[in-house]
């Protein structure tokens, strides 16, 4: 059994309450933070720590943090982005509406080190419910002294807010979501300059992911250097994987990194396998948006050494035959699977979710899903493969944000590693047409 | 719901009360916590009108509020019914057959997707992933999740809520979640 930090405590009735969090030990980084250390021992703890963002990109958060203008006068805000919409995520919804105190707590210990006094949790619109839930942790964390003015009687004070989106994937854009929470279209900015310097209303921000911020409690408990000691090289802790699609025990488990993929899919402490006993044929393992990649691919890097759960080894091999550890959305495949109709509920994804400010992501996406419909409705033509994957080329390092390279990786991937699914689409249209490519409810209801 | 675009007494305070987290002068960032309020309080959507009224109670331009209104896929520009059924159509949630809850819906109201039913209902629309990738195939209602969806518990819940017949928001209080 790994080490759990974050989700150890998930099944303790009522630890979403204060009472019962704090039980269990909880906010005691408030209190080691704030009483026996400086706002910068904190950073340098988090530093030591090699924590890296949890939200996808993977950057270190130490050195994020250190990157925070500091200009006398003006405030500085902490922002967490609880915007969570990468397909095959559902990470951060778990850890908020189970234990909703362990973003708080995080919130108050990470802003005492950015020295912000005012901080917002920025949550995906359609987590409305999640929000009410950090709402009332909330009022529990001012009523017992840990937010609002003196905390702890300190002199620090700190005011949490809870922001309600609207719907809209590109939101979890760091730039896009300051644009929303001013009340604007998530339209990502211009970069530089970054957040650090000019955030939210124009003052120094950091954004930083729900699952990063909680990651702090445990820091500062444990101090930075014992953190490290989990893992395997630049990929330190544990991390929260969310797993979906055909296996039998969809969820949310907290790894150590380092994991064997294949422990992680087999093992009856994880996935517990594919259901039905049937094969699995790829596996999405960081959100739709990185490469798919074949089952063998996933198991074993190309020089056949076991793939493991880092950022580093799923990666290994680039493009070509690699992947990444992205937001750990694992989403698995069994050999029942169309990858090309699967391909094809992405793209329609990433048209739906672009916010239309660069052409070749506005436009690009849009054709790249009327021409994943007609493959998959039997009109597709041999050129269409090709067409494809010039389409998504020109996409990908051709935009403001990332939300290009998005849409273009899992078009590329797919082509890359199944492009006898599509010539089959293509060639025997009548063959494929009807057959269905997915479970019923009723199957999986007796599987 | 009467003709007068104004928020009661209640909404109002919850309005006051959003508008209060930000740094004077900054009220527009109120913008998208206070629309989900009105789209609650003025029938299920937000009107001209009733975006106009927004506008005007965050002292901003009525154009700020439709560039914003007509940005997010959770705000509705045109009437839904009572209950907006909004299926989940993703990757992980259509390889354990999202699309047959929407066929099943749709045979069962009667209407196809994007449509809404005469008696003002229901209305069937498909969405791009919720997070509930884990609890495949689901449905969002108002505030509520309804996941590991089987066609009896679709059922169900088309019969619950026909009975109950009340507007689902999304600010709703009574939420459902299944996790």
């Amino acid at each position: 059994m790994g080490k759990k930090l974050l989700i150890h405590n998930d099944k303790i009735p009522n630890i979403h309450t204060l009472n019962v969090y704090r039980e269990h030990g909880g906010y005691a980084s408030v209190e080691k933070a704030l009483k026996s250390m400086t706002p910068n021992d904190v950073v340098e703890e988090v530093k030591k720590s090699g924590l890296r963002g949890r939200g996808g990109a993977g950057f270190p958060t130490g050195m994020k943090w250190s990157f925070l203008a500091k200009p006398e006068g003006v405030p500085r805000y902490l922002v967490c982005n609880a915007d969570e919409s990468e397909p095959g995520t559902f990470k951060d919804r778990y850890l908020m509406e189970k234990i909703p105190h362990a973003l708080v707590e995080g919130m108050i210990t990470s802003s005492y080190a950015l020295g912000a006094n005012t901080a917002y949790i920025y949550i995906r619109g359609e987590y409305f419910y999640v929000s009410r839930i950090l709402e009332k942790a909330i009022e529990e964390a001012y009523a017992a002294g840990y937010l609002g003015k003196n905390i702890l009687g300190t002199n620090y004070s700190l005011d949490l807010y809870v922001q309600v989106g609207g719907g809209a994937y590109i939101c979890g854009e760091e730039t896009a979501l300051l644009e929303s929470l001013e009340g604007k279209r998530g339209n990502p900015r211009i970069k530089p300059p970054f957040p650090a310097i000019a955030g939210l209303y124009g003052c120094p921000t950091v954004v930083n992911n729900v699952e990063t911020i909680a990651a702090v409690c445990p820091i500062v408990m444990m101090g930075g250097d014992e953190y490290a000691k989990i893992g395997v090289g630049r990929s330190t802790g544990t991390k929260l994987i969310s797993a979906s699609g055909h296996i039998n025990k969809p969820g949310v488990y907290e790894i150590e990194l380092g994991l064997p993929v294949e422990e992680f899919i087999y093992s009856d402490e994880y996935c517990g396998g594919i259901i039905n006993g049937r094969k699995m044929k790829a596996v999405i393992a960081g959100g739709s948006s990185v490469p798919i990649l074949p089952a063998e691919l996933i198991l074993k890097n190309d020089k056949g050494e076991p793939r493991l759960m880092t950022y580093e080894s799923l990666s290994e091999g680039g493009f070509a035959t690699g992947t990444m550890l992205g937001s750990g959305g694992f989403m698995v495949y069994d050999e029942t699977t169309s990858i090309v109709k699967n391909l094809y509920t992405l793209a329609r994804f990433y048209h739906h979710e672009s916010c239309g400010q660069c052409s070749p992501c506005r436009e690009g996406t849009g054709w790249m899903e009327k021409i994943l419909h007609r493959i998959v409705e039997g009109h597709g033509k041999p050129s269409d493969i090709d067409l494809l994957w010039d389409i998504q080329k020109k996409i990908e390092g051709n935009t403001i944000c990332p939300l290009g390279d998005a849409a273009a990786w899992p078009v590329a991937s797919a082509i890359r590693h199944f492009r006898h699914e599509f010539e089959e689409y293509i060639n025997n249209p009548s063959k494929i047409k009807d057959v269905k490519h997915y479970y019923s409810v009723n199957q999986l209801a007796g599987a | 719901m009467g003709n007068e675009i104004k928020f009661n007494e209640e909404a109002m305070a919850t309005v006051n009360k959003i508008i209060a987290r930000y740094p004077q002068g900054k009220q527009k960032s109120a913008l998208l916590p206070v629309l989900h309020v009105a789209q609650a309080e003025f029938g299920g959507w937000l009107s001209p009108e009733t975006m106009d009224y927004v506008a005007s109670i965050l002292n901003i331009k009525p154009i700020e509020v439709y560039e914003v209104a007509s940005f997010y896929s959770m705000f509705n520009l045109k009437p839904v019914g009572k209950c907006l059924l909004e299926v989940c159509r993703t990757s992980s949630c259509w390889v354990r057959g999202a699309e047959d809850v929407v066929k099943h819906i749709e045979k069962r109201l009667g209407i196809k997707e994007g449509e809404t039913t005469k008696d003002g209902m229901f209305t069937l629309k498909t969405v791009e992933c919720l997070g509930s990738c884990g609890t495949a195939p689901m449905l969002q209602c108002g505030a509520s999740y309804h996941e590991n969806l089987t066609m009896e518990k679709v059922d169900a819940l088309l019969d619950e809520y026909r009975a109950a017949s009340k507007l689902r928001s999304y600010t709703d209080m009574d939420y459902k979640n299944t996790l």
